[in-house]
């Protein structure tokens, strides 16, 4: 399992995590810790909470049971200056990239300078045209979000995420909805920036070509726990036939291709 | 899309001029009363009975307003009301043998004091008191007179 | 049973919500208050409530001015009273129509409008990325709109009654010849500036108030959906209309029952 990580460098960690939404459990009794400078992908099928540990490391959920920790703090449970300060050293990529709508581009990337700092105009100016830079979207600067591609859209927001200099990024499905050529972009610019910029990334996603393409290591995300975790080789050559469904997307397996329903000749019966 | 900043100020000052001058046109033109009237001096009228007249009301001279009812009491030991008027200052040369009487506009219209200026030389001052005064005509009176002269006849 | 288990049911939901929409205000005054500073941002947020909302008001008020100058006219003449028009049609503007006329007149533009933007940041995670940028959302977004909303109800209730005033007038003097001394000499001598004008500018920012709470907790609890989103702007018009008709009518016990 995950715990061989706890001894080494790990910027996250979870700790026995429960958490349910009013009606549904998520986890139960989640570990997993994610190593420093590393890209880390988080697989799973829809609905195992995935985007939900993002949440909860961000501190806009709050687990019921258990500990999660940041950077060697625990993630507070009270919206404060703690958290905010907590979340100044992460950056996020929003699946619907998330763009103020009524900003332009460059306003779009200045936005958290604006509100977070009290840097001179000049200089934000240079860090927002840097940013920009980085993801090939210097030229953009004037144009609206409505104006963006799905793709350049995402991009934008990937400079927003890492306007102030993060420590982690996360990625909430970054692969939905992208033309192959944008796909591409994206797969390149997670590792280039994670490598640059010394960050750590943590991508959530149910892709996995891309997810084992870009990964270091992985975990994957079954019924509120892990139920599988390593680098990509490790992973394809597991024997554990609900790894081995998941990872090459097969359609019968130990999740059955039918929902459960009483037998079917009774049924028709009536 | 959002609009410019500028374009943006612009019309919001615009609309925060409109949404003013339509307060204070409310408060100076519709309630007749706040900031316009200027200085005024106040003189009195002592009236047997005053009918429907309310503060407010306004005081006329050939049915140009010169001032406002500024409000209405009871003398303590007459025991007649006294209206005090609020005139502007640029109407201070009535004269001190003005008259006062409490007219109506139309047969049931709102009441309102109606000066008819003297011929003495001494103008009148702040918180003098009109000598000659007319009552409020009251339809029931009116009516009651009417009856009795034609039983008269 | 299923029908009595639904009215519990919406019993339940409705407490819940009006519990929840009372936390919104609370932290929504206390974004209001945090965004004071920030008049850049209010000024903006005035433009989209109120001076968009500018025209329908001026219009909607001219007419309705001009309508009560006819029926005004109609009634009184019977009594040959059409000297007291100014009075009818100055009375019911400043102290009921033009205040709950304009607030209707506002839930239903820029109520709306709010409600649908913030549906739309949620639903689009804007809201959440600026959690995730550190920046409050409640003060960034919440606390400008709701500034804006309080400024803006009063200026243009009061710009509702002032065209509605000038309305009558055009026609109780353009068509029914009315002097024009009369007309306003009658509204000055029956409109009191406390009692009529200060309570009907009461009346409209207690109305400001009530839509754009009403207006903001809805889009900032709808789901994030394009249903979610439809069905909170209608509830923002049906709950804001209602509450200002049902809270107009309290205020007025207040004020002139005492």
């Amino acid at each position: 399992m995950s715990l061989q990580h706890l001894s080494e460098d790990s910027i996250v960690e979870a700790h026995d995590l429960h958490f349910a939404y009013s009606d549904r459990p998520v986890f139960d009794g989640l570990n997993l810790s994610i190593p420093r400078g590393k890209v880390t992908v988080i697989m799973g099928p829809s609905g195992c909470g995935k985007s939900t540990f993002l949440s909860l490391l961000g501190g806009r959920l709050v687990p019921d049971k258990g500990r999660i920790s940041f950077d060697g703090t625990a993630v507070p449970s009270k919206s404060g200056p703690e958290l905010y300060a907590m979340r100044r050293k992460m950056g996020m990529l929003f699946q619907k990239s998330a763009l103020l709508t009524d900003l332009n581009v460059f306003d779009n990337v200045a936005f958290p300078f604006r509100e977070t700092t009290r840097l001179p105009e000049a200089l934000i100016r240079i860090q927002v045209l840097t940013k920009l830079q980085m993801v090939g979207l210097r030229g953009a600067c004037d144009m609206q979000p409505s104006e963006l591609s799905g793709g350049m859209a995402r991009r934008v927001a990937l400079a927003r995420a890492i306007a102030l200099d993060p420590l982690i990024i996360m990625y909430d499905e970054p692969f939905v909805g992208l033309d192959p050529i944008s796909m591409g972009i994206i797969l390149k610019l997670i590792r280039n920036l994670n490598d640059v910029l010394n960050l750590t990334s943590i991508v959530v996603t149910h892709d996995v070509t891309e997810g084992c393409e870009i990964a270091d290591y992985v975990y994957l995300l079954d019924g509120g726990r892990v139920s599988g975790s390593g680098t990509p080789e490790q992973l394809s050559t597991q024997s554990d036939p609900a790894i081995e469904q998941f990872m090459q997307g097969l359609a019968d397996g130990p999740v059955g291709f039918h929902y459960p329903a009483k037998d079917y000749l009774e049924d028709l019966a009536g | 899309m959002m609009r410019s900043n500028s374009v943006i100020e612009i019309w919001v000052g615009i609309f925060m001029l409109a949404g003013i001058a339509s307060l204070a046109m409310l408060a100076v033109q519709v309630s007749g009363s706040g900031f316009s009237s200027g200085e005024t001096y106040r003189i009195e009228a002592k009236f047997e009975n005053v009918g429907g007249l309310a503060s407010n009301a306004p005081v006329m001279i050939g049915g140009v307003r010169v001032g406002r009812v500024g409000g209405i009491r009871i003398d303590p030991e007459e025991y007649v009301p006294v209206v005090s008027m609020d005139i502007e200052k640029r109407y201070d040369q009535l004269p001190d043998d003005t008259g006062a009487s409490i007219l109506t506009a139309g047969l049931l219209g709102a009441q309102f004091v109606g000066l008819s200026p003297g011929s003495s030389d001494i103008y009148l001052e702040e918180g003098d008191e009109l000598e000659f005064t007319q009552s409020a005509v009251q339809l029931e009176t009116l009516i009651g007179q009417f009856l009795y002269s034609q039983d008269n006849q | 049973m299923d029908s009595i288990a639904r009215l519990g049911r919406y019993g339940i939901d409705f407490t819940f919500r009006l519990g929840e929409s009372v936390l919104f205000l609370v932290s929504a005054i206390r974004g209001a208050a945090a965004s004071l500073s920030r008049w850049g941002l209010i000024i903006e947020q005035i433009y989209a409530v109120g001076v968009l909302t500018m025209l329908i008001t001026i219009v909607s008020g001219l007419f309705v001015g001009m309508v009560i100058g006819l029926q005004g006219y109609y009634q009184l003449v019977n009594f040959s009273a059409e000297s007291s028009l100014g009075l009818v049609v100055a009375l019911s503007l400043v102290r009921e129509l033009g205040p709950v006329l304009s607030a209707l007149l506002f839930a239903g533009r820029a109520g709306s409008a709010l409600t649908a933007e913030i549906g739309l940041m949620k639903a689009t995670e804007q809201l959440a990325a600026m959690e995730m940028m550190a920046v409050d959302p409640v003060s960034r977004i919440i606390g400008p709109r709701f500034v804006a909303g309080i400024i803006s109800m009063p200026l243009l209730a009061a710009l509702f009654s002032a065209v509605g005033v000038l309305g009558g007038y055009l026609v109780g003097h353009g068509q029914f010849g009315i002097d024009q001394g009369v007309y306003w000499t009658s509204m000055q001598t029956g409109v009191d500036l406390v009692e009529d004008i200060l309570n009907g500018v009461i009346k409209s920012v207690v109305f400001g108030v009530i839509v754009v709470w009403i207006a903001l907790y809805e889009g900032y609890a709808s789901a994030p959906t394009s249903e979610g989103i439809s069905r909170a702007t209608t509830r923002t018009v049906v709950w804001s209309s209602l509450s200002v008709l049902g809270s107009d009518y309290m205020l007025t016990g207040l004020m002139y029952g005492g």
